[in-house]
């Protein structure tokens, strides 16, 4: 018997499962990246011939360039936006002595429980009213408020493990609040911050349902334009494009996992 | 003298009043953004929702309502919807509980890139995993060509546009979700405990009955209940992969709108699944603080 107390056999068994369900989770990803580069319309696997083809349909597309310009444009903008305001109000709401605190700690999480369709359809009808469909200000507005959740969760983390005693000493030295935020408390919450700021963007680069009603035309993000495109028919460029999303994906990961690296040897 | 000094004193601590609510207000001001944007652009349209799904045209109506229950087509969509969450949600606590505890029994090195691994499916775009079980289970897809190669079958299996084809698409999705929080309780498993309880002579099997797992259930509920909240509101995937024949409480919502342009129907829909996700969250909160006592109760 090993020193963790798991039978030799049963230890077998789970690393046999444990190593299928990890096939499951990433081969799928995987399976895509050949695909992509087939020479035929046909989803072959392994393909008979190799070439870029697909990428070329792509690039040589003004829709798919637009889409996914409009993707980034949105995304950047709604990290531009949602960081700043989603700190504002963790910081607010860890500190803050006042009465509605406990109460806004809940509802700040209300985008992730309120169902996505119920949100979409909810900003649809109201965007209807405001002239805001298909607009970038209203795709940006969107996608910061299902943002802030993410932003708030991971900050409020942050702080959690932060001393605040730190911040109150630099106020008592003469350090405005502002000050004594931006020198002391600030850099030491960077990660949360920044780990917080990703997520805006990924959950803003990834959003499906809600651009699917508020968003169309030339207005579309790749999203919007990939669920357009997976409706009507489905040939390897979207391999392509799922490639190149795929390859910003795992980017993605090893980023956070090189900021997640100081915290476990520290 | 005494005089002057509670005058002081009291003009003092006044100051320090005024100082600790202006304070307060500075912020609670902080906030003020956040929730600018929460109430326009959720509370509001929200509640606007809520409130359609009861006003029709001619005042207080229960119509949209009564309708889900009288119309055996609202009851397919709750049952389908039910059906999918409760299997996916055992499917990935099946598949999920063992990886976890595989990588919780690696070492640092071998379980921070299984983590990786798991974490890959999770920043993957959705669409992106879609397309791909769209392409790997296909009527002449991946999976149909191995297993017809390798003789397992000599027809190919219906595996897409399907019960079977969103179930695997939600899953694949799902278990990610499951493994973060279980994996993160497991790490902080002490396994003192288990050894203590093979050294009193209790059998593997029973010290993992009854020592590990009921010390991973915190994390194993929150990530449960989670995949079960989660899989209730889907939506893309089975548009894609259940090829027409599902239809989730999701996919009746939108066409309720895109199709017949009816907002009150849509919303009762809406206000039915939020309050059900709700209900859950309730209950399970309830329950775990009921086991927290019983445990105080009982030691």
């Amino acid at each position: 018997m090993s020193e963790d107390h798991v039978p030799a056999r049963a230890r077998l068994w789970l690393f046999v499962l444990g190593g299928l369900v990890i096939a499951f989770l990433v081969v799928p990803v995987l399976i895509v990246i050949p695909i992509s580069f087939s020479n035929s319309t046909l989803l072959e696997f392994p393909p008979r011939a190799y070439s870029l083809r697909w990428y070329k349909v792509l690039l040589g597309s003004a829709e798919w360039r637009d889409a996914a310009w409009m993707s980034v444009k949105v995304a950047m903008l709604t990290m531009l936006v949602a960081t700043p305001v989603g700190t504002a109000a963790a910081y607010g709401l860890h500190v803050g002595g006042f009465r509605l605190a406990g109460v806004l700690r809940l509802l700040v999480l209300a985008p992730l429980l309120v169902p996505v369709i119920l949100t979409a359809i909810g900003i649809f009808y109201l965007y209807a009213l405001l002239g805001l469909n298909n607009t970038l200000v209203g795709l940006v507005l969107a996608h910061t408020m299902l943002a802030l959740p993410f932003v708030v969760l991971s900050v409020a983390a942050g702080l959690r493990s932060y001393d605040m005693a730190q911040e109150r000493v630099a106020r008592s030295l003469g350090a405005t609040w502002f000050r004594a935020f931006r020198s002391i408390t600030l850099p030491q919450i960077r990660l949360p911050v920044l780990s917080g700021a990703l997520l805006a963007f990924i959950s803003s680069f990834d959003e499906v349902i809600v651009a699917f009603f508020i968003s169309g035309g030339e207005m579309s993000t790749l999203p919007r334009r990939m669920f357009s495109a997976l409706r009507d028919q489905i040939e390897p460029t979207i391999a392509a494009i799922s490639t190149i999303l795929g390859v910003l994906s795992v980017a993605v990961v090893a980023v956070l996992e090189v900021m997640r690296q100081p915290n476990r040897r520290g | 003298m005494s005089e002057g000094l509670t005058t002081s004193d009291g003009l003092n601590a006044a100051g320090i009043r005024a100082d600790a609510r202006r304070e307060r207000l500075a912020l609670a001001g902080l906030t003020a953004p956040s929730f600018l944007i929460l109430g326009t652009l959720l509370f509001i349209p929200v509640g606007w929702l809520f409130w359609l799904s009861a006003f029709g045209d001619n005042g207080f109506t229960l119509e949209n309502y009564t309708r889900m229950v009288v119309e055996p087509a609202y009851a397919l969509v709750f049952l389908t919807t039910f059906e999918l969450s409760l299997l996916v949600t055992i499917l990935a606590v099946l598949l999920g509980y063992p990886l976890s505890y595989m990588i919780a029994l690696l070492p640092p090195r071998a379980a921070s890139i299984c983590l990786t691994l798991v974490l890959i499916p999770f920043w993957t775009a959705l669409l992106v995993r879609t397309y791909a079980w769209l392409v790997l289970l296909q009527r002449h897809g991946v999976v149909n060509s191995l297993l017809m190669g390798w003789g397992v079958i000599d027809a190919p299996l219906p595996l897409v546009y399907n019960f079977t084809g969103t179930v695997i698409g939600m899953l694949h999705i799902m278990i990610p979700f499951l493994v973060l929080p279980l994996y993160a309780n497991m790490r902080a498993i002490d396994r003192d405990y288990v050894r203590a309880a093979a050294s009193l002579g209790a059998s593997p099997a029973a010290a993992f009955w009854r020592v590990y797992l009921p010390l991973s259930m915190p994390g194993l509920t929150a990530g449960t209940v989670m995949v079960f909240v989660i899989c209730l509101g889907f939506y893309i995937t089975p548009q894609f992969l259940g090829g027409g024949r599902i239809t989730t409480i999701s996919m009746k919502i939108q066409q309720n709108v895109a199709t017949y342009f009816d907002w009150g129907a849509a919303s009762s829909l809406g206000v039915v699944l939020f309050a059900i996700t709700m209900a859950v969250l309730w209950a399970v909160s309830r329950l775990a603080s009921l086991r927290r006592l019983t445990e105080v109760g009982g030691s």
